[in-house]
């Protein structure tokens, strides 16, 4: 048994994961139920930053708009510090698809007026 | 002097859905005055995820939380007025602003909700010794140079405090490229959320040292070092336990204060436990008219309880505005064992339901709440675990509220049998 | 660069001097080791005019703080600084106490201290109704006060600065030499001779006087450590509530601020110049002092922590004398408390020295003996209306809690003596020094000063040179 927390929420369920059957107890919601079983299988993350604006605002936020596998938050990071945008931009626009070869695109989560 | 209906002061998730809830109570004048150039308060800054599962029932980042609310209001008649600061408030709903576009103005409203947020203590609060030097950052003032201007406040960070803006604000440096080699707890449990410690501290090994604190700080101009000590269980530092960090940088996440400064000016009734108003169950507080909300009134944990009680704020002052006044004597709600405070502080007799929020004093597992009448337990709710860092919430319905005879309640921790 | 007078140090004592001399047809010359006036003992003190009734009779100390006392209603008014005369009351907690405060009434006569009486513990608590029950009487003195030190200081430096002295910032003297010209100067920003040099290097002023050769005292630093607290305190007690002397000094005082803050402190202790780190030990003693004389005090209400160096010297008085071994080149040194008090009557006595020393002396014609500067949250509804009608920035309000706008920040930017850092911004205009410390209106000060001086952001340092505030941008920066 591998004891947890669960991070799917704010509450934090302590849950408990069979390491062999991914069988989760303790947990609130059936969200905790993936979480924990994920957790010991393939953990990932929702990576937040912001990006480079290209004007008078500085910086933009921006999430991957699913979780990604969490070894991989730093090459995320790593594209995501490539980038400069431009307004206008969306809340929801994509910026980045499939970024660092991973499911998740980077998406905008402010938007920018146009000047 | 203009006149409002409602005015709402600060334009931050509090404010937005007090200004909400009160609109689509009817109310059809309401002023918004934001001292920030853009609504949404301290959520611009916040640009990590784990707002909104509660009351958008999915995964927002800060931003897209407050964005959600601006958009909403804007489809309302609701003002929003930026770049304004309110000096001052008195107890006839006058309130005085400055603004760059509207000079010196003053305001005369039917009705004002309080929703100015807090502020971040400091390291003048809890007097830490050492040099003057300079790399000592509130985490939330760091948080606003890393978010919003772009800029990195240090590259070797120690964080004290483990309340959840240094939990985020260590994750956040180290994925910025920065090296934070400790978060540093005085209390023997982290004043965080559990999911902050596994995702922000565990992902990246950072070490939380629980019941230590910072007992130097060492540089001439920028600073060099500072030193970490183990503290006794009366959190006294512990001779011989010093351990030294090289580092630039220190961030404070060491509380959160309401921010009552007009409240009090105003002449309102302020519980030195919260340092907040006292408030009634609809979030009135002492001055008649006026209401509270969010983390002006407590400090509260999750931004979805905030927009919560802010929407019940807002209906309470439509419900003025529109002449409907609670009725019934006061019941005063007592802190009983373990309890720090509660929200609301007094409530009427003979409410529909009413629910309570509150804070334990210490970590707790397996143990119950219970409200007593008297002597008279009306009302007992298991808990598996409670902690001083998750507020608290139990819902008492009208039939509990009926049975209570006398004119305080008193919400306790039930005391683990030994 | 040539000067007939060169000032070494831009403290209180400096700026009295300059503010002295520049009424004069001279060429004035000052040189400041920091890159800001006022940025030594003159910003962390007590904050306090004494009365005058502590230095022993016939000393220059006990001489030029009862002058020093008497000027500063006028000076004040004149330049703009916050000035209140609210008077002291020195506090006896026992038998021997009670003796004391009557020798200090006997000694303050003697230095001629005007109004002083002593008063019975019922009369004390009626003035002042938070002081401990365990108060026998006190020795009152009307005449005492509470002042910005380093607003005084700037204001008389920019006054100087106005009337033509030249201002070098961040130029701490190396070396001296003997030139023809008199003295040759030399610092980081350059070389600087003169004919005459004031010695008003604060702590540091016994390692100036080695420069020319001179060994005839030496500076003990002494640290003194003080508690800031919010103005929800700022009321506990309407004077300055000294308890009786020690050896050490005058003891920890409890007093108001001209900005309605409560200042509490400073222990003694012997030190380093530059070491204004707080200790644990320090604070504790200065707490634990305080509530013999005021039990109240809310240390929950603290804001900050910090803590002064004072120029305690190896003599009994204040060492203002032309050096024995180089003519000309005059100290103004171990200028300990009272010198804040005495500081504008130091600035007449260097003039006299000066001439002594065989400077001819000519008043100006055109000197503009006079400053202002708009504090936004004192002025009318109606003047703060016009002044946002000129210049929007003065309706954006940058500190909330010390109602600071915009406008006042770049007016400041703009003044005689600009601030180059954050920390300068707060001595000029209060942003940053209520009870947030610079948590929310820090980063936007940051910004208006990048902007104002045309420099990066993180080029502005916290305060003196040295202490960086951001090392760089995220993302590597935007300049790919």
């Amino acid at each position: 048994m591998k004891e947890l927390i669960c991070i799917t929420c704010p509450k934090g369920c302590h849950l408990k994961v069979d390491e062999e059957t991914f069988a989760v107890t303790g947990n609130g919601c059936p969200r905790g139920a993936v979480y924990g079983a994920n957790e010991l299988r393939n953990p990932v993350r929702v990576v937040t930053s912001t990006v480079i604006v290209e004007g008078p605002a500085r910086r933009l936020p921006v999430k991957t708009d699913r979780a990604i596998p969490k070894g991989k938050m730093f090459e995320v990071m790593e594209e995501i510090a490539k980038i400069r945008v431009q307004a206008p931009v969306a809340v929801g626009q994509i910026l980045i698809p499939h970024v660092a070869g991973t499911e998740g695109n980077v998406v905008a989560t402010k938007a920018l007026a146009a000047q | 002097m203009t006149k409002h209906d409602l005015v709402v002061i600060g334009g931050g998730p509090a404010g937005l859905a007090a200004a909400l809830s009160a609109w689509n109570a009817g109310i059809r004048d309401i002023l918004i005055l934001e001292r920030d150039k853009e609504a949404g308060g301290i959520l611009n800054q916040c640009i990590h995820n784990g707002f909104g599962l509660h009351h958008f029932k999915e995964e927002l980042t800060g931003p897209e939380y407050a964005g959600r609310y601006i958009a909403l209001v804007k489809q309302t008649g609701v003002e929003i007025r930026t770049d304004t600061m309110v000096l001052e408030l008195d107890e006839n709903r006058i309130l005085h602003t400055v603004s760059p576009k509207h000079g010196y103005e003053t305001f005369q409203a039917g009705a004002v909700v309080l929703a100015m947020g807090c502020r971040e203590r400091t390291r003048g609060a809890i007097s830490i010794p050492g040099a003057r030097c300079s790399g000592i950052f509130t985490a939330g003032a760091a948080q606003r140079f890393m978010n919003m201007e772009g800029y990195m406040v240090g590259k070797r960070v120690v964080i004290l405090g483990s309340g959840d803006i240094g939990l985020i604000m260590a994750r956040r440096m180290t994925l910025e490229g920065a090296k934070v080699l400790a978060c540093v707890e005085l209390m023997p449990y982290s004043g965080g959320l559990n999911r902050n410690i596994v995702q922000c501290l565990h992902d990246f090994d950072i070490p939380l040292y629980l019941s230590h604190t910072v007992t130097d700080i060492r540089g001439k101009d920028r600073l060099e070092q500072v030193v970490v000590s183990k503290v006794d269980d009366k959190r006294r530092p512990i001779p011989g336990t010093e351990m030294v960090f090289d580092c630039d940088t220190l961030l404070l996440s060491v509380g959160l204060l309401p921010e009552n400064e007009l409240s009090r000016q105003a002449g309102i009734a302020i519980d030195p436990r919260t340092n907040g108003p006292v408030v009634w169950e609809n979030r009135e507080t002492s001055i008649p008219g006026v209401f509270a909300c969010g983390n002006v009134l407590h400090v509260h944990d999750l931004v979805d309880y905030v927009s919560a009680e802010s929407e019940q704020a807002g209906q309470a002052a439509a419900a003025f505005l529109l002449g409907a006044r609670p009725e019934g004597s006061e019941i005063r709600l007592v802190n009983g064992f373990d309890v720090g405070y509660t929200v609301p502080q007094h409530i009427h007799r003979g409410l529909d339901s009413v629910e309570i929020f509150f804070r334990v004093r210490n970590v707790r597992k397996d143990t119950a709440i219970r409200v007593m009448d008297g002597e008279n337990q009306i009302a007992r709710f298991k808990r598996e675990h409670m902690a001083p860092g998750e507020m608290e919430t139990i819902k008492l319905p009208k039939v509990l509220l009926d049975r209570i005879q006398g004119d305080t309640l008193t919400i306790e921790i039930e005391e683990a049998a030994k | 660069m040539h000067y007939d007078v060169i000032i070494i140090g831009c403290g209180v004592v400096g700026a009295a001097c300059a503010y002295a001399l520049s009424g004069y047809q001279l060429r004035l010359g000052i040189l400041e080791a920091s890159n800001d006036v006022a940025n030594g003992t003159t910003k962390a003190n007590s904050a306090i005019v004494h009365g005058g009734y502590d230095p022993l009779p016939g000393t220059k100390m006990a001489r030029l703080n009862v002058v020093g006392n008497a000027m500063f209603p006028e000076l004040c008014r004149r330049l703009d600084v916050p000035f209140q005369k609210i008077g002291s009351l020195v506090v006896s907690l026992s038998e021997e106490d009670d003796a004391v405060l009557e020798e200090l009434l006997r000694q303050g006569k003697e230095n001629r201290v005007p109004g002083l009486r002593i008063l019975s513990a019922e009369e004390a608590r009626s003035m002042e109704p938070n002081l401990s029950s365990e108060v026998r009487g006190a020795l009152y003195a009307p005449s005492a006060g509470i002042v910005n030190p380093w607003e005084l200081c700037l204001a008389m430096a920019e006054t100087a600065v106005k009337n033509g002295a030249e201002l070098h910032l961040s130029a701490p003297v190396t070396a001296v030499e003997r030139c023809e010209a008199g003295y040759l100067l030399r610092t980081p920003k350059g070389d600087f001779t003169a004919r005459y040099v004031l010695n008003c290097a604060g702590v540091t002023s016994d390692r100036v006087a080695n420069l020319v050769g001179d060994h005839s005292f030496h500076i003990h630093p002494n640290k003194g450590e003080y508690f800031l607290l919010d103005k929800a305190e700022g009321t506990r007690v309407g004077r300055v509530i000294f308890q009786c002397p020690t050896k050490v000094g005058k003891g920890v005082l409890v007093a108001p601020t001209v900005h309605g803050n409560l200042l509490v402190g400073p222990n003694a202790a012997p030190t380093c110049p530059g070491d204004t780190a707080n200790s644990a030990d320090g604070l504790a003693f200065v707490r634990a002092s305080a509530q013999r004389a005021v039990p109240g005090i809310n240390f929950r209400e603290n804001i900050r922590n910090f803590a002064g160096v004072r120029a305690n010297s190896d003599r009994d008085d204040f060492i203002i004398e032309e050096s024995r071994v180089a003519p000309g080149f005059i100290h103004l040194a171990g200028i300990r408390s009272p010198g804040l008090t005495a500081a504008p009557a130091i600035g007449i006595e260097a003039l006299e020295l000066l001439k002594k020393a065989g400077l001819s002396l000519q008043k100006k014609a055109e000197f503009v003996d006079s400053r202002r500067r708009i504090r936004f949250h004192e002025l009318s509804d109606e003047e703060k209306n016009e002044l946002i009608r000129q210049d929007p920035r003065w309706g954006r309000v940058i500190c909330r809690c010390e109602t600071v706008t915009e406008g006042e920040i770049v007016a400041a930017l703009h003044c005689p003596i600009p601030p180059v850092s954050v920390n300068g911004v707060k001595r000029r205009v209060g942003a940053g020094m209520g009870r947030c410390q610079g948590g929310f209106c820090g980063p936007r000060v940051q910004e208006i000063l990048a902007r104002e001086l045309g420099l990066d952001p993180t080029q502005i340092p916290m305060d003196w040179e040295g202490t960086w505030v951001l090392c760089g941008e995220t993302k590597g920066g935007a300049k790919a």
